[in-house]
């Protein structure tokens, strides 16, 4: 669904290479060329974008936890349908995503076996719990909202495979959305029950949503390479106040008060948001979230225990290789 | 505001329908579990797919039952206000995922079986039944090949995979019986061309049962005693467990629109 707070730029690495070819690179990119996987590249690129695309497709196979939990409790069949198309759409982006990550030069095993290590991240967002019905239709309007806010621009990144996976999954996404949000649409014309629950999961949501978009840009340490690069093209802050504009009218159309009293409207139509807790945010990077540890549990469950499933398949193509070999020598 | 069970009008072919549904959304449900625990991301997709189709043929045949009966009841009625005791799907669908081989050794038989039985289906003199089987057919055929290369696998894998998959069908062998029975009612939409006697498919079915399990250096258990009772609302005890997750939400806030 999302990445954020990537990429350090890699100096050192950078120092070592040839001086000519960065040039040539950079003029590349300033001429918004693709970059592909053959092309030359900084190693400090190459690593910032591993390191990116990798934790994006971290992101879709852990967000898929979340949403997953409410699969066998949907309140339709109507609903439990689209959920678990949508659950079964985010598998597919990080089947995307790693196989863009691989073109760089990283094995899908090795990235995801980093991030059950503890040593990739995944979106801070994964980190909450889906706590009632409402919180599935939340997280399609705001969670996917932000998502998309930040992948748009990442259709034009430098980096082709990246750019042309994220075309495929901003078409899914933005479906998502709409699903999340005639969900909420749904709850808010329901029953008193119904509108209390959408309101509380704003409440619980809101903030978290925000942090999707990253450290404020003053203190955020890794833009000026992958803005340099292309691979990001708006800052932190940028992101972040167009989604909060885009947001703040589809909260008051569908009644609900978002959970931000010292929000106000500047004179040129931005809403002005108040502090957020950054001290929150980083303890949930830091892995002390509300569901850090059940995250990783329950992906570190599902690796371990479907191992010998995969040691079988890969015995069986082994042994059938060999018949085949077998019976092309006789 | 409505809390208690549905009354359901039991006419031969709406019990038909709701039987074929139950089997449907109960095996769906059972796959949708594994949404995001699965061995690997591929199989993450195809169960999730597999459930999402078998959850469709099910909406389908609710709102197929709700409109014979003629009654108020629609697709969320029939399943989320019917209890344990009116639910009427195989016993087989029911059984809890267990491991990865456990799962798709109850996909192979019922996908053995639900391939041959749609596409006879598709003969059925009620329009609606034959146009239904008609896109079941397609699906079903895909989830029969997928269990089928998958029990290959799994058999002629690696001797724990193989050790796990004969347990697998050693332990489900005896909820396969219960998808050749029927009782009086379905017998007469039978003589009336309307259902297939499903007795016609089991020589079939046990053909490629035989074919896979032999090429997955696997054996059918010789054991022919068969465990019965879903078909009537006698269920195993993993059923109301089932329940009672799907419907939590409609059994606390009854009435309303999600």
């Amino acid at each position: 669904m999302y990445t954020q707070a990537l990429n350090t730029a890699e100096t050192a690495d950078r120092d070592l290479e040839d001086a000519g070819k960065a040039a040539q690179f950079q003029a590349r990119v300033d001429a918004e060329e693709r970059i592909e996987p053959n092309d030359w590249m900084p190693a400090a690129y190459r690593k910032t974008l591993t390191r990116q695309i990798s934790q994006h497709a971290h992101s879709e196979i852990v967000g898929m936890l979340p949403e997953g939990n409410w699969i066998t409790r949907a309140p339709t069949l109507r609903r439990k349908a689209a959920l678990l198309a949508k659950v079964q759409d985010e598998c597919g982006h990080g089947l995307y995503l790693y196989a863009a990550a691989e073109t760089l030069g990283s094995s899908r095993e090795e990235l995801v076996d980093a991030m059950l290590a503890g040593k990739a991240k995944y979106s801070s967002i994964f980190n909450y719990p889906t706590l009632t019905w409402a919180d599935i239709g939340t997280i399609g309007w705001l969670v996917d909202g932000a998502a998309i806010m930040n992948q748009i621009p990442l259709c034009r990144c430098s980096y082709g495979p990246y750019a042309r996976a994220m075309i495929r999954v901003c078409k899914e996404e933005s479906f998502h959305q709409r699903q999340g949000y005639e969900i909420m649409v749904t709850l808010c014309r329901g029953s008193e029950e119904q509108k209390a629950m959408a309101q509380d999961a704003l409440n619980r949501w809101w903030w978290p949503v925000l942090m999707m978009f990253g450290p404020p840009d003053a203190k955020s340490q890794h833009s000026d390479t992958s803005t340099k690069w292309k691979i990001k093209r708006f800052s932190n802050d940028e992101l972040r106040q167009k989604f909060v504009d885009a947001t703040v009218p589809q909260a008051q159309y569908l009644g609900l008060t978002i959970p931000d009293p010292g929000m106000t409207q500047d004179a040129d139509g931005h809403w002005r948001y108040s502090e957020i807790d950054w001290t929150e945010f980083k303890q949930v990077l830091a892995g002390n979230g509300p569901c850090n540890r059940d995250r990783m549990a329950a992906r570190r469950k599902a690796h371990e225990e479907g191992a010998w499933v995969r040691e079988a398949a890969a015995s069986y193509a082994a042994k059938r290789a060999q018949r085949q070999t077998a019976q092309a020598a006789e | 505001m409505v809390v208690a069970n549905i009354q359901v009008s039991e006419t031969p072919l709406v019990l038909y329908a709701l039987r074929r549904a139950d089997d449907a959304l109960i095996l769906g449900h059972r796959l949708s579990e594994w949404c995001g625990h699965a061995p690997m991301l591929e199989e993450d997709m195809a169960l999730s797919n597999i459930a999402l189709d078998l959850i469709g043929q099910a909406r389908e045949l609710y709102t197929f039952a709700a409109k014979v009966e003629g009654r108020d009841n629609d697709e969320d009625k029939l399943a989320y206000l019917r209890d344990v005791r009116q639910y009427l799907n195989l016993l087989l669908v029911e059984q809890p995922n267990g491991d990865f081989a456990q799962t798709l050794v109850r996909q192979f038989f019922y996908s053995a079986f639900a391939d041959l039985y749609w596409r006879a289906m598709m003969n059925s003199r009620d329009g609606t039944l034959a146009a239904i089987a008609a896109k079941s057919e397609k699906e079903s055929a895909y989830h029969l090949r997928h269990a089928s290369e998958w029990i290959i696998r799994l058999g002629d894998g690696t001797e724990e995979s193989h050790t796990r998959t004969q347990a697998a069908i050693d332990h489900l062998w005896a909820f396969t019986g219960e998808m050749f029975a029927v009782d009086d009612g379905e017998r007469a939409l039978i003589h009336a061309g309307i259902a297939v006697d499903p007795a016609s498919l089991r020589g079939r079915w046990l053909a490629t049962l035989s074919d896979v399990t032999r090429e997955a250096t696997l054996a059918l258990p010789q054991n022919d005693w068969m465990q019965q009772g879903g078909r009537a609302g006698r269920h195993s005890e993993h059923l109301g467990h089932l329940l009672s997750e799907l419907q939590s939400l409609q059994r606390t806030f009854p009435g309303l629109t999600w």
